[in-house]
This record gives structure tokens, C-alpha cells and sequence, in this order.
């Protein structure tokens, strides 16, 4: 079974014309693989309908604005990925 | 249909509840009107960008109803987009639209277009739903989900 971080690097690519082999875990998806916000919105809906899951990227973008919490935490694979671990069902795990 | 000012929607057959979040609506499209002069001359027929934004239009309608009329819905992306028929000039179109998945800050709809039951042109369209930054655009919106009765009450 394709890890979480194979799985969104998949989508990432697919949904942005990124090479695959450029998407590494600490990769920022929009400083480092420069995702522009609406195919962020492409691969937001791939994730949410993979994994069954709603990203909340409304609450971490106004967390960010807010100075609350810092881009990275979210928007980094490897931490992108570690939230999308935590909002998955346990059916689904 | 007022094809000049992009309002495109009419009236509203089915309005969307919390259980069943599909709208339908009817649009009557106007026997004359400048669009027509131009596209085209002597071949009449609706622009295939206007019957998409009769489809993004529902979709606005069918989410504003469902968020209370409090954020607005723009239109972001349409995808697998078809005009599968020409539309005249004094059509009635039957207009739908369906979430297909609400996520945080957008949502998916499939929309639909159909003349005397044929489908005439579907789209899978991406909506953002977003705070309204503008009094006199929420001010507007509400007046027009007033005109489709889709607002009953004052403003929220």
C-alpha cells in the first residue's frame, strides 16, 4: 500500500505538472513546487476524496495570517502529510 | 435571462436543503438580445460561456443557500465541461446543480443544463466560498436571492 507521502506526491504531480521526482518530503508545496492556490484547490479536493477526510486549509491559512502558526507546519510534505494522518478515519488507516 | 447583465437564472424549481443540497432552477433564454447579434450573425445560439455560467450560477445559488446567504461563492475552475447541443434563442432551459463535495473554503458541484429533458451541456465546477469583503456586494446578492425567493428574510 502507497505511503501517505507517495500518495499526495502523486496527486501533487498529477494535479500540478510537477515531475515526481522533484516532490521530496520537505519540499513546501507552494515556495518549493510553486503551486499557485487554485491547483491547490485541485489537489485539496484529491486528498479530501482519497483519504475521506476535510483538510481544514481555511483554518490553517487564518492560523498563518493570524501569526498563530507558521506556513511550514502545513504546507511542508512531511507535515502536510502528518495532518492528513491525524483527520483520516480509523476505518481508512 | 438578462444575457447583458449576467443574470442568468429565473426561477427557482427545487431549492436546496440541508438533506438534499441540489438546486433547479429555470432560465428562459431572451428571443432577442445583443449577444445574439454577434454570435452570430444569421446562426443565432448561446454562447457556450454563457451556458457555463448559468451552471456556475446555479452551483453560487445552490451553496449561498446552503451557507445562509453569509459567504460569497466565486467561481474557480470547471472541468469535463460539454455543450452537447445548440441552444436558441426563446429556449427554456432546466438548470441543476448537486455538490459533490464541500471542502474547506470551496466546494465541487456537478451541473447540468436541459431542454425538454435532453441534456444540452454538463460541467464539473469548482466554487470557492469566501468572506464577502464588499457590503454592496452582499447587498446585491441578497437582493437577487430575494428575486429567485431563495431569501425570505431580511438580511443575516
Amino acid at each position: 500500500m502507497a505511503s501517505t507521502f507517495e500518495t499526495v506526491a502523486g496527486i501533487i504531480s498529477s494535479a500540478s505538472d510537477i515531475p515526481l521526482e522533484r516532490i521530496t518530503p520537505d519540499s513546501h508545496v507552494m515556495k518549493d513546487l510553486e503551486v499557485d492556490s487554485l491547483s491547490f484547490l485541485d489537489i485539496t479536493f484529491e486528498i479530501d476524496q482519497k483519504f475521506g477526510i476535510q483538510l481544514p486549509v481555511e483554518e490553517w491559512l487564518a492560523a498563518v495570517n493570524e501569526g498563530k502558526a507558521n506556513g511550514a507546519d502545513y504546507f511542508v510534505l512531511r507535515n502536510l502529510c502528518t495532518q492528513i494522518d491525524g483527520l483520516r478515519a480509523p476505518a481508512t488507516v | 435571462m438578462r444575457l447583458e447583465y449576467f443574470q442568468m437564472l429565473d426561477e427557482i424549481v427545487e431549492a436546496a436543503t440541508a438533506d438534499r443540497r441540489t438546486l433547479v432552477a429555470r432560465a428562459f433564454v431572451p428571443e432577442h438580445s445583443p449577444v445574439f447579434e454577434g454570435h452570430f450573425p444569421g446562426h443565432p445560439i448561446m454562447p457556450g460561456v454563457l451556458m457555463l455560467e448559468t451552471m456556475a450560477q446555479a452551483s453560487g445559488y445552490l451553496l449561498l443557500t446552503l451557507n445562509g446567504f453569509s459567504r460569497m461563492i466565486f467561481f474557480a475552475s470547471a472541468k469535463e465541461a460539454n455543450f452537447r447541443s445548440f441552444v436558441l434563442p426563446g429556449s427554456t432551459l432546466e438548470v441543476k446543480a448537486e455538490v459533490i463535495h464541500e471542502g474547506s473554503g470551496y466546494a465541487v458541484t456537478q451541473a447540468t443544463l436541459s431542454q425538454n429533458g435532453k441534456r444540452v451541456a454538463d460541467a464539473r465546477l469548482t466554487m470557492r466560498s469566501v468572506p464577502f469583503t464588499s457590503p454592496a456586494l452582499q447587498a446585491h446578492v441578497l437582493n437577487e436571492g430575494r428575486r429567485l425567493s431563495l431569501v425570505t428574510t431580511e438580511a443575516r
